[in-house]
């Protein structure tokens, strides 16, 4: 029989009852998410990031946007009246990794997307106070520079590992799509995607 | 939920959730052992650790396994009301999406009389109507103030909307068309088409339109590069045309601002200002005609307060 002393004095089964015991949350809740149809398949529309979005989505996690902004509506209607349809799985399967974040001092950005113009944005990122006099978001004056991402081709293949499914046409044509572009224009360009895929009903 | 790829997935789901369960009830049974009775003393352990440390076999304490065994009923209980086991939704028949619907069928229940009424009333009566202002002034906080200020004053490049001076037409509803449908302002770029030396040319004759300062003699040579150019949306006489949403150039209302510096760099690159479509960031809020009758009236009112 098990008891508790024979355990504590066998460290093999010690660490063999140890692992088994914190794996079963993990087992439950992690593994089968895998095999669910609502959070591997993409919602109607929903598009791998191209390469100008997904250097600007680089430019949001290097700026720590998640560190105030959510990317995740919640299903209430408090949440919904202000941001549009709460969100589903299906919007994220591009998103690796996730940044759904986790507080809110500026408004969740999942729907943001096509809510404001390419000038405001501009606008915005250089000096909210230009166009939101009480805002306290900080200024991002340094984002109009040029846009430096030599690692896009490569970032674009690691992600067709993972099933992004960009073609060797996408992955050619990546640094040509980032010439001439600011940091300014990538960020804008993820923003403006930001939730235009979600559902209409 | 015939969400999972394979019916491997729920009965999987259900297996280690019970037999995780039932395995610690188990287990932490087969190591109680009895309460003492009064008097009697823990049995030393045949070890001693570090020369002369003891260890006494207590039994588990009885509160700590009180709470242990609270906890796996608590657990079972969970998953015979609530969603947990695989396909089992659970006794409640609970569910996020359900409750969401049911938040927002009260919360119509409630605002639906309310809206109805301003819907059978037309714009400007709606907005003279304080309780319709009041509304609107929050959808206007809510979906509007980013862009035009919560003063409603708009910002450079962004319309104030409390002067009654409209580019597309302040009509009831020009208004309305406006804020559900949105604008695009379309001001192609002249640089490239007339060169730097008529943009200054017609720039100059720009500001004599509206009574600025400007050279008399640039001025005069403009006249003839804004007839050829500019009169086709701003008119011969550069009032402006409101279907083309193309400013009046005759008044001091300037949107990107009025100095010969500023005036140059909006002839030579153009202005493509837009206004986005409302029932598209209403998207599938309830009540979205009601909300763009009121958001209509709202800014309808602040030019025209009673």
């Amino acid at each position: 029989m098990i008891t508790h002393e024979n355990i504590e004095k066998n460290l093999g089964l010690l660490i063999v009852l140890t692992i088994l015991i914190v794996s079963v949350g993990g087992l439950v809740q992690i593994v089968p998410l895998f095999f669910q149809t609502s959070t591997t398949t993409p919602v109607e529309g929903l598009k791998p990031y191209t390469a100008l979005q997904l250097a600007g989505r680089d430019i949001y996690i290097r700026e720590g946007c998640v560190g105030c902004h959510s990317q995740m509506i919640r299903p209430f209607r408090a949440e919904t009246e202000r941001y549009g349809h709460y969100s589903v799985a299906g919007e994220y399967v591009y998103d690796r990794p996730f940044l759904w974040g986790s507080k809110r001092t500026g408004p969740d950005l999942a729907r943001v997307g096509g809510r404001y113009s390419n000038d405001w944005q501009v606008a915005h990122l250089m000096n909210p106070r230009d166009v939101v006099p009480e805002s306290i978001m900080p200024a991002y004056p340094w984002l109009d520079r040029p846009l430096h991402d030599p690692g896009i081709q490569a970032k674009m293949r690691t992600l067709d590992l993972v099933g992004h499914g960009y073609t060797e046409q996408e992955i050619a044509d990546a640094p040509a799509a980032l010439k001439g572009k600011t940091e300014l224009d990538a960020v804008i360009a993820y923003l403006q995607v930001l939730g235009t895929h979600a559902p209409k009903n | 939920m015939s969400d999972f790829t394979s019916g491997f997935w729920p009965i999987y789901i259900t297996l280690i959730t019970l037999a995780s369960i039932i395995g610690t009830w188990v287990f932490l049974k087969s190591q109680t052992t009895r309460r003492f009775a009064p008097g009697e003393k823990a049995e030393l352990m045949e070890h001693t650790w570090d020369g002369d440390l003891q260890d006494l076999n207590n039994p588990l304490p009885r509160w700590w396994l009180g709470l242990f065994y609270g906890t796996m009923i608590f657990g079972l209980g969970y998953l015979a009301l609530w969603p947990g086991l695989g396909n089992f939704a659970g006794l409640l028949g609970w569910t996020s999406k359900g409750e969401y619907q049911a938040e927002v069928k009260a919360a119509e229940a409630k605002f639906q009389p309310v809206y109805a009424r301003f819907m059978k009333e037309d714009i400007a009566t709606v907005a003279a109507d304080p309780n319709a202002r009041t509304i609107g002034k929050h959808l206007f906080l809510t979906y509007c103030s980013q862009c035009h200020g919560s003063d409603a004053t708009g910002a450079r490049g962004f319309p104030n909307l409390t002067d009654n001076d409209w580019l597309y037409g302040g009509d009831p509803e020009t208004i309305q068309a406006t804020i559900t449908n949105g604008r695009n302002a379309a001001m192609p770029a002249w640089g490239p088409i007339l060169g730097a030396e008529k943009v200054r040319q017609v720039a100059n004759y720009v500001l004599s339109l509206s009574g600025r300062k400007h050279d008399a003699t640039l001025a005069a040579a403009g006249k003839t590069v804004f007839a050829d150019n500019c009169a086709a949306c701003h008119m011969p006489d550069g009032t402006g045309m409101k279907a083309m949403g193309a400013p009046n150039l005759t008044d001091k209302v300037r949107l990107y601002g009025g100095s010969e510096a500023t005036i140059i760099e909006t002839i030579t690159k153009g202005r493509n200002g837009v206004m986005p479509a409302l029932s598209q960031t209403l998207g599938t809020t309830s009540n979205k005609e009601a909300k763009l009758h009121l958001l209509a009236a709202y800014v309808y009112g602040l030019s025209h307060q009673q």
